[in-house]
């Protein structure tokens, strides 16, 4: 298929850090049945530092890619660095995106930060 | 991929390959009877010959008269000639028409289109198969109604609709009545006046004729008005230069459907049937989309619960099997298929439908390969799938 570049079919082929922790220390929830796309992140920290992330998707192409690439983005980052990543960086990771599959990056992003929200509340 | 890998191709409602014969038939009308069936010298009156045999050719395998059929470019615009050029040419008599909600998008963006230059279009709500309720469509018609306009098969479902019994309730009233026979002809069984309809659209390329030609069918004495203004082709109804080669071409392509039909359609449906249930017995939560019997011989379409339509379409495409989906991920509008809306699916099911659509030169191998590599893609994407999950702990 032409729409999806080398490195989005890769991650769609082949996706990175799938499934749930556990005992997560944060979990970002985000989308509904009715658009299309459902994606959960689970990420595990240690001293400020996010040393695990799995995911699992309902999506499209793109929302498999990204959901794969957000998590590999975050492990070993920081919990500050992880807040400054966004979707237009996960896109980019990925070799770029089709314009009419942009929001599936956004989905990814609001994932991240919810995951890490969450893991800020209980934290606190 | 092998790129020496033979596709299995199953989206024949999409478009089908031209036929050899077809192919064949045309080549002489590109170069050696090039000449334009307007003009009154000798090259032109052949091509004319060619174009007018091929017309009684086409209206005698739907039971109309020549002067009845005009060539368009395809089925969208025969779709938009009949909504449009009945609703100008009976304005002053009515602005009602009546239409159903599981159109072709050629008929729903002309409703649409005539809803903002002062018509009212009411749509039709289909049962869980996609059938329309002739009763419903009688209740829809008012003294202002001018046009019906219901498809005669859907194309992602299938379903084929009670054209005859709704023409039974509009005609006598003097409303017309439209099909969009586009995936119907060439398929099964499509003669106007059995159908009872006044107008009639189709396209070639559904049928293993050329792409850019279709037709329009218009009862002798309904009022329309035409939109290509210019010369006088097509009795005045439609100007442009004729597309000789796809004129010559869909006749062609129609005679052999026609010939060939009780037989292709018969080994097409045992085919179809073999994916359908081979499928139910090899995952778990599926749903057949349409009528069971009342459905076109090659189309199959199912929903797989769980997983997303694009999803399963890309990893299907990597084994080498082309088909289609009804998912929004495949559309710039985000929104999932308006078809399967209408018949109450759950947008978690429209988001996860797959279409297979059979054709001509299907072997059962390639429907045995479908069902040997559709389990595992499935099951793959389930393991992903937070949905599944939630389904899993709720046993």
């Amino acid at each position: 298929m032409e729409v999806y570049g080398e490195k989005v079919m890769d991650h769609f082929r082949n996706p990175r850090n799938v499934g749930e922790i556990e005992d997560a220390d944060g979990i970002g929830r985000v989308g509904n049945p009715v658009c299309g796309d459902i994606m959960e992140l689970y990420i595990k920290v240690e001293e400020g530092t996010i040393v695990d992330a799995r995911f699992k998707t309902f999506g499209c192409g793109a929302a498999i890619a990204t959901s794969s690439m957000v998590t590999e983005l975050v492990k070993g980052k920081k919990i500050e660095e992880a807040r400054r990543i966004t979707n237009q960086a996960v896109a980019q990771a990925l070799g770029g995106l089709p314009p009419i599959k942009m929001h599936c990056s956004v989905l990814a992003e609001e994932a991240l930060r919810k995951a890490l929200d969450d893991y800020l509340q209980k934290a606190a | 991929m092998d790129n020496t890998r033979k596709i299995v191709y199953l989206d024949h409602a999409a478009t089908t390959p031209v036929d050899p014969v077809v192919k064949e038939t045309m080549l002489p009308y590109f170069d050696e009877v090039f000449g334009n069936p307007s003009s009154l010298n000798g090259p032109g009156q052949r091509a004319r010959e060619a174009v007018e045999s091929a017309r009684e050719e086409v209206a005698s395998l739907i039971g109309a008269r020549p002067e009845e059929i005009i060539f368009t470019s395809g089925g969208t615009e025969s779709d938009n000639a009949a909504l449009k050029g009945v609703a100008l040419a009976r304005h002053r008599e009515g602005n009602h028409i009546v239409t159903t909600a599981v159109e072709h998008h050629a008929v729903l963006e002309s409703c649409r289109f005539l809803e903002k230059n002062g018509f009212s279009v009411t749509y039709l709500p289909v049962d869980a198969d996609g059938i329309v309720d002739p009763d419903d469509v009688k209740k829809a018609l008012t003294d202002k109604t001018i046009i019906v306009s219901v498809m005669h098969a859907n194309n992602e479902v299938g379903t084929i609709q009670p054209i005859d019994a709704i023409a039974k309730i509009v005609r006598p009233r003097g409303i017309y009545l439209h099909t969009d026979a586009v995936q119907s002809l060439g398929h099964i069984p499509v003669a106007v006046h059995e159908l009872g309809v006044d107008l009639l659209s189709a396209s070639g390329h559904k049928f293993y004729g050329p792409k850019g030609v279709g037709i329009i069918f218009i009862r002798k004495g309904a009022k329309f008005a035409s939109f290509l203004h210019g010369g006088d082709q097509e009795r005045r109804r439609r100007a442009s230069t004729h597309n000789v080669p796809g004129i010559v071409g869909f006749a062609k392509a129609l005679e052999i459907a026609v010939a060939g039909m009780n037989e292709e359609a018969e080994k097409i449906t045992r085919l179809r049937d073999r994916l359908i249930a081979g499928i139910r017995e090899r995952i778990s939560d599926v749903r057949l989309n349409g009528h069971p019997e009342r459905r076109l011989p090659g189309n199959v379409n199912c929903s797989i619960a769980y997983v997303e339509g694009e999803s399963l379409l890309l990893n299907l495409d990597m084994e080498g099997i082309a088909c289609s989906t009804g998912s929004a991920c495949t559309s710039s509008s985000l929104e999932p298929s308006h078809v399967l809306s209408a018949m109450g699916l759950p947008p978690e099911l429209s988001h996860g439908s797959l279409r297979f659509s059979l054709g001509r030169n299907t072997a059962a191998e390639e429907i045995d390969y479908v069902l040997a590599v559709l389990p595992s893609i499935v099951e793959k994407l389930r393991a992903i799938s937070p949905l599944y999950k939630k389904k899993v702990k709720a046993q």
